[in-house]
Parts: C-alpha cells; structure tokens; sequence
C-alpha cells in the first residue's frame, strides 16, 4: 500500500534534493554559523553608532538574566546562568576603562553571546531524516483528517485519502509553483492556531514545494519528538522571550542570509497567533526586512548575470473554528483591559497536550480552507508566472530599479525599512482579499454585532460582562441580516475584496444552521446556539467576541438594520 | 555648494507657471534643467524668447515638449502643474517612468477621484476616499514609490528676484529630502527636511482656502486687527481640516504651515490672495478666473473641504463662508458679520 499516494496532488518542482539550497547550509552549518555571526557583528555596528557596545551589552546581559530568573523553560542550556553571570562580572570590571584591550574584550564577550545565539537558532536540516519525517508527517496528518471525516476509527486504516473534502487549497497553486522555480519564495501566512505550522507544512508538501525553512517557537523543541521533525523539516528556533538586540540582530541575519543563499523560507508575519481572533492588520517589520535586505544584496552582488529574485506569498488559513479561542481572547481582553503585564507562556509543554490537541481538531472534523495568494515583489507588486513585476497598469518593471541611485545598486537601510512598510500593508491587504468567509464566521459576526446594536450605550468591556442568559436574538430579524450580509459578502467578492466558501450561498436556514453549529463543535460553552423558539443565543461572549472579529475591517456592520 | 552637480543627469521640471519656472531657475544653479512645457506654443515661445512670464530662463535649462525625453534623461523630477491637470499629467508620463526615479511635486492643490460608476449623493457621501493629495496621485499612477512634496512660504515673484526664503522638503525617503536639499539649497534658499509627507502637503493646500479670505478682508478695506483674528482662527481650522485628512499638527505649525500662512495672507502677489481681494471689490468668481493667467488653487480646494467637513462634522465656519460667497450666496460683508458673530469656543485646543 502506498502510504501517501493520492495526497501527493502535484509533483515535485524540483525533482533532486542535491540542489536544494537548504541541503546545502546544513551541510555547511559551521560556516553558515560563522557567517551570521560575523554580517550580525557588522549591522549591529550600523546600527549602534553613537552607542557604546558596553552599553548595548550591558542592556543585553541584564534582559537575559532577567528571563532565566523569571521565566525558565527546558530546553534552556543548563550552564546559561553561568554564562551570563561571569559576563556581568567582567561587564562591571569593564565600565569606565576604555583602553584597547578592553575595547578587545568586549568585542569578543559580543562575538561569543551572538556565537551561543547562532549556534541555538540553526537549524539541524537532514536530508534523509526529511524524507522519512515528511513521509510519517504526511501520512499522520493524512489518516488523521481521513478518521475525522469518515465515520468512526476504524477508517483510519481506509484506503482512500480523499484530502480534497476537508481542507480546500484554494487560489494560485501552479502560481506558486511556478515562483518556486524563478526564485525563493517567502510564505507568509495569518496566523490563528498552532495547527497553522502543521497544516502549511502540509500544503508545502502537497504542492511538491520543495522545503521551506521556517522559525518555529524554541518551546516546541521542548519535546525530543518534535524536534527531531521540526529538526528534519528545516526549522529553525525563535525564541521568543528573547527581546534584546543581540538576538533579534541575529535572528533577522539568519534570516536574511538564509535567503540569499536561497532557501525558500516561512514566516508568520503577525510575530504571533492573532489573540483577537482579527486578520492580522499589524505586521512584524523585522522579519519581512530581511526579504528587502536579501533582495537588494543579490542585486548588490549577484552571483551569476540572473539575480535572485524573491517573492513574498500571502496565504490566508480559514477554520470553522480555532481550539485555542478561548486562551487567545482572555489573553487580548487582559491586555486591552489594562493588564499590560504578560509572560509568553509555554502551554504546550508536553507531548499529550498536543497529542490530545490534534487528536481533537481532527475528531472534531471540520472544514478548513487555505487561500494561496498572488505572488509579490518586495515592494508589493503582483508577479506575473514568470516572476516578473508588474506595476498597478500592469507594465513590467525591474525590481533592481527600486535599489538604484544614480545607476548604481545602494544600500540605504532607511529606504529599505520605507519598502518594508509598503510590503507589510500590501500582505495586509492581500490578507483581507484573500480571507475566505465561512458561514460559521458570518454568523458570529453578525450576531455580535446585533448584541452590539441591542447595548449601544455599553461600552465592549461592558457588553462582554453581560449575563449571557439574557441575551436573545429573534431568528426572523437575524435572518433577514443574515441575508444582506450575505449579499455584501458577494459584491465584496465581486470586486475581489473578500472570498467565500461554497457553502454560504446554500439556502438560507440551512446555512446559517451550519454556521451556528460549526462556530461551536469544540468550545464546552458554545458561542452561538438556538433556544427552544428557534431564537438565537450564545453561551460565552468572550469567544463570540473573537469569532466575530474574523470579519472586522471590511465595513459589514453598515448594512445591519 | 556652487559647483555644478557631481551625477551629470540633468533634472526635470514639468511645468512652466510661474513656480515651476522658478524653480527650473534655481536648479539651473547647480546643475542642468529640463523644463517642460505642455503646448507647442508654449514651447515655442520658450525657446525662442527664453523667458516665462516675467522670469528670464537660466542658461542651463533646455525646454522640451516631450514628457519621454524628461523620464528618460532625468532621475529627479519635479512636477509642478495645477492640481485639475495633473493626474492626466502623470497618466501620460508614467509610461516612461521606472522605480528608479524620485518626484517631488511642488502642487498645493486636491485631486478628486471618484471611480466610473460610483455616484457621490447622500447615502455615499464624499469622503477621504475619494480626495488624494499630489503625492497620493504620484503613488497612484505610476509605479515611482520614492515620492517628495516642496511647500513652504515661496512666492514666486519675489524666488525670482532672488530674495532670501526657505522651504520644506517632505518625504517618507530621507534619499528624496537628501537630494531636494542637495538640488535646492543655495545663499539665499533654506531648505528643511520633513518626514510628515501628508501633513506638509495638507499645509500647502489648506492655506489657500486663508490666503482668499485675508484676500477679501484686504479689499473690504479692514485693517490688520482683523486680518490677524482670521489668520489665526484661519490656522486652527487649518489643523481640524488636516487632521482630519491624515495630518499631524506639528507639521501646521512649522515652516511650511503658519510661515506659509502668513506669507501668502499678506502678500498681494499670492493668487489666491487676489481672488479674495477681487471679490471683496464686487466681481464675480467667473469674471476673476476668466481675467487670471494661472489657476488659484484655493478655490477648488474650498469646494471640496466644505463638503468634507460637513461629512465629518467639522466646525470649518471659514471655509463654509467663503464658499457660500464663491458661489454668490452670500456677499463678503455678510459673510463678515456672520464671522465676526460665530460662536467660536476655546482659543486654542489642538495641542
């Protein structure tokens, strides 16, 4: 039996994994190692200009000895305290003599810290182990979802792998492939849940991309389990209580050099799950940077006379519902409400946690759907299949022009960090055309939104406090809401300013009967349901709130009467 | 700074009004000109007398009817034409436009874009949505992303005497402030820097609206009492107007926003000034416009800020005024009366 035939949808793009880049920085590790160190050495230079490096190390060693006192986790290095405290040690010796030796030592207290920082991000890519974790994962997730959709499981062993039904990979598939042979592909996806990881590695896979390389939070690496298979697939760690320059310098140099040796490469640009339950509308510039840095540098010094180009996908992730909800919003409420004070926390520390986590999601069957978006350069303009650029009037332009002054390739970190911004609202923007509406979502906004009309002189922190019990929607007035909503959703999607699963443009009861009921298939306290008159009320506004918020920004509240 | 420019592109000037010219002069200083013209006559007329208007051309600057040779001989480019034509304008010039050039426009004027299809009533009521500043257009229209805006208190009759000034360069891109500067700067020009893009842009359009009715306070013949209550009053509807539009205060009460201000409220040789002036003496906006020889910004840009600032529910008593007397609704004394009896609340309250 063939484990993982019929997911296998499309063929690989590149058929030897010899060539792939990522095979080739893991056989090199040490001196891709070295390299970070030495270009993050460099920018921090650039960057600390007017600053001491004292200073810099100084602010650096004490945000580090602070995070190893309050929040320890696991997988932290066992002699890490000792590390630091001989470091501040030698910081205090230091302060107010700047003779050359010292200026010396410094500089290698800075190379050894960034050394350690380095050395943990790296990944430890296999190229055989990549086959066999791919292998496992694929045909995991593959029996999984099949035992979700199929009755009972006993279907785990069924033979047919109809992947198609749960989740719908929907948008610019032979686009991306295409990408993927005319340069390095940066994905960038929304960010809901931990399963989003999982489930791009999936559509990777299923697309025959060849392997991505991708941040992956250090907690994950917590479990020997997991990290051997995010290990094998090309992950690298982010640690994200790490906040000081130091290593964010050396993250985003990881990163950036990754990519001009290029390494297709994942990121979330959100930094992290959206706690509001909002399509990111905010994006973490750092990372996107390195795709404005590693483009130019290939402008800058090309290897051969056909530059690199890279492309940066937006990929939008829908679901019914997201598992974690409830954690999410109570973390966004905290911190909206004032509670400013917020650890990054580790909740899944063990194996059985996720283990029971996906078991779960795929019992709980569902619909998921993933959005693959056009291709842009790393101004933000659409790509055509060829990889060229082409301007709002569709006239192809070359990217290089966008580094040029005077006819010569520059470097100007402040033009670039301009570029990062037009991309980070180009991706945002792409996110909401691309965002898929599903029933379950429309009805959760809806719903609230009718609270909301029904308490106007409350304000959100007042409405969520509301007793719950209180709360009825007559069904009449919902449905013909319902119904105009809809009719919105289909001019936005006309004007290609949203997208839409088939089944919203079902009958209307039906369709909102399959929204209320998916919107709370897992949560004990379910956000939506319907009295014993057929009215509707909801269980937990909290969720409700952030079920709701899936549908923010496009303006929908207008046409509720 | 006298030497000629090291990079041996010439740059561009796309507009020969006044300003524009102006500005093509002052170039020419430091490096060679292309100045274009849009009729043929025009271009003629340049050629062959090497003047414009009352400005003599510097030597450096070469004229052209060609938007092409423009883009394709210069980096920089200073497009300079009134705000109705500049659209069409860019349209035209961004087929020979590439990422790498840099535009810094010199136009104190609003674009009114409204899509084919969309009609503006009452359930769509105008809207920011639909009003983009010059750089907006730029950004809009052509695939140039590294985009300036020139503003400040620039009269161009007296830039053309060469009399001291100072300016303000706004951009996203410090590159586009660092090369206005390095292209502008000269003995008797100052030229400062300024990342607020739109707000320095909203300084330049929204003074004009003042700039008519210090006009029309001139010529009811009332003194300088009055002319400072309404500069200063002026300037807080300024801010209200800006802000809503995307503006941050600070940029108001710089060079480019209250210098600005006052520099075109107390000058007779400001356009819009004389559109003011004029009507206070009893013609009509038709007459005025038919007799003027350049386009006085102000009057467009009080059509659409009255209709704005209602949308949004702005106090903007100024402007609702002068548009009620642009459109012979009312005459310039009782617009008077009507001011000098609204019930304006605090002084200040925008810091």
């Amino acid at each position: 039996m063939k484990l993982n035939g019929n997911s296998n949808k499309y063929p690989p793009v590149v058929a030897g994994t010899r060539e792939w880049p990522v095979v080739q920085l893991a056989k090199n590790r040490k001196k891709f190692v070295q390299d970070v160190v030495d270009s993050t050495i460099r920018s921090l230079e650039r960057h600390t200009n007017g600053k001491g490096l004292i200073e810099v190390l100084e602010s650096a060693v004490y945000k580090e000895r602070l995070r190893i006192k309050q929040n320890p986790w696991k997988v932290d290095p066992p002699n890490e305290k000792v590390f630091y405290q001989k470091i501040q040690q030698k910081l205090i010796d230091f302060s107010g003599n700047n003779s050359p030796e010292n200026r010396k030592e410094l500089e290698k207290i800075l190379h050894d810290i960034i050394w350690s920082y380095a050395n943990e991000i790296a990944g430890n890519f296999n190229r055989s182990s990549y086959r066999f974790a791919r292998g496992i994962a694929t045909m995991l997730f593959a029996r999984l979802l099949n035992a979700a959709r199929i009755k009972g499981p006993m279907s785990f062993f069924s033979r047919q792998l109809d992947l198609d039904d749960q989740i719908h990979v929907i948008g610019e598939s032979e686009h991306i492939r295409n990408l993927a042979r005319k340069g390095t592909v940066i994905l960038v996806p929304t960010h809901f849940s931990n399963l989003d990881s999982i489930l791009i590695g999936w559509v990777i896979q299923w697309l025959g991309l060849p392997p991505f390389i991708y941040g992956a939070g250090l907690n994950l690496f917590n479990i020997k389990i997991f990290a051997y298979f995010m290990n094998s697939l090309g992950a690298y760690k982010v640690d994200r209580r790490k906040k000081n320059l130091l290593y964010l310098e050396t993250l985003k140099n990881y990163s950036t050099l990754a990519l001009q040796s290029g390494c297709h490469s994942l990121f979330f640009p959100g930094g992290t799950r959206s706690r509001s339950g909002r399509i990111e509308d905010k994006l973490k510039l750092g990372l996107l940077g390195t795709a404005v840095e590693a483009q130019r540098f290939n402008f800058q010094y090309p290897s051969n006379d056909d530059p690199q180009k890279i492309f940066i996908v937006p990929v939008v992730i829908n679901y019914h519902f997201v598992l974690e909800a409830p954690t999410l919003i109570n973390d966004y409420l905290k911190i909206e409400g004032q509670e400013r004070y917020y650890i990054e926390n580790d909740e899944y520390s063990t194996s059985f946690k996720i283990a029971k986590f996906l078991i779960e999601f795929f019992t709980k069957g569902s619909d998921i759907s993933v959005t693959i978006g056009r291709g842009l350069d790393i101004v933000g303009n659409y790509v055509d299949d060829e990889g060229n650029s082409l301007d709002h009037a569709g006239k192809p332009i070359d990217v290089k022009d966008y580094f040029l002054s005077d006819g010569k390739v520059t470097e100007d970190p402040q033009r670039e960090q301009q570029y990062t911004r037009i991309l980070a609202n180009r991706v945002v923007e792409e996110f909401h055309k691309n965002n898929c509406v599903f029933a379950s979502h429309l009805v959760s906004f809806l719903a609230f939104e009718m609270i909301k009309k029904m308490n106007e002189k409350l304000d959100l922190f007042e409405i969520l406090r509301l007793p719950e019990e209180d709360i009825v929607i007559p069904y009449d007035e919902f449905k013909r809401n319902f119904k105009r909503l809809r009719k919105r959703v289909y001019k936005l999607s006309d004007k290609d300013k949203i997208k839409f699963a088939e089944h919203l443009s079902g009958k209307t009861d039906y369709v909102i009967d399959f929204g209320i009921k998916n919107v709370g298939t897992y949560h004990t306290n379910k956000p939506l349901g319907k009295n014993k008159n057929g009215n509707v009320i909801t269980h937990d506004l909290n969720k409700l709130y952030y079920y709701h918020n899936r549908l923010e920004g496009y303006d929908l509240e207008r046409y509720i009467k | 700074m006298t030497s000629r420019d090291t990079s041996n592109r010439p740059v561009g000037v796309i507009g020969a009004g006044s300003f524009g010219t102006a500005i093509a002069n002052i170039l020419a200083e430091q490096s060679s000109v292309i100045l274009y013209a849009r009729t043929k006559e025009k271009v003629e007329s340049l050629t062959v007398s090497r003047q414009s208007g009352k400005q003599k051309l510097h030597n450096a600057i070469e004229i052209t009817g060609d938007l092409r040779e423009v883009a394709d001989k210069c980096e920089v480019i200073f497009p300079i034409v009134p705000s109705q034509n500049f659209r069409a304008m860019m349209r035209e010039v961004a087929a020979y436009l590439k990422p790498y050039h840099i535009l810094i426009h010199g136009t104190k004027g609003l674009d009114l874009n409204i899509p084919d299809g969309l009609e503006i009533n009452k359930r769509n009521p105008l809207s920011r949505d639909q009003v983009r500043t010059m750089s907006e257009v730029i950004l809009e229209e052509s695939n140039v992303v590294r985009v300036g805006c020139l503003a400040g208190p620039n009269l161009a009759s007296e830039m053309a005497e060469k009399q001291p000034a100072a300016s303000v360069v706004a951009s996203h891109f410090d590159e586009v402030i660092e090369t206005g500067q390095r292209l502008l700067k000269n003995d008797r020009l100052l030229i400062y820097g300024s990342k607020d893009l739109i707000g320095i842009e909203l300084c330049g359009i929204l003074k004009n609206i003042i700039a008519i009715g210090a006009g029309a306070i001139s010529g009811l013949g009332l003194g300088d009492n009055a002319k400072a209550l309404l500069i200063s009053r002026g300037m807080v509807e300024m801010i209200y107007l800006g802000n809503a539009l995307g503006g941050n205060t600070k940029a108001f009460i710089g060079l480019a926003g209250v210098g600005d201000l006052v520099a075109t409220c107390s000058s007779s040789l400001s356009r819009n000034f004389t559109v003011g002036f004029r009507l206070a003496k009893g013609e009509s906006l038709i007459e005025i416009q038919e007799s003027m020889e350049e386009v006085a910004e102000g009057v467009n840009t009080i059509k659409i800020m009255k209709v704005l600032a209602e949308n949004y529910r702005i106090r903007a008593p100024i402007t609702e005024t002068l548009y009620k007397i642009l459109h012979g609704k009312m005459s310039v004394e009782q617009a008077n009366l009507y001011l000098m009896k609204f019930p304006f609340r605090a002084d200040i309250d925008f810091l």
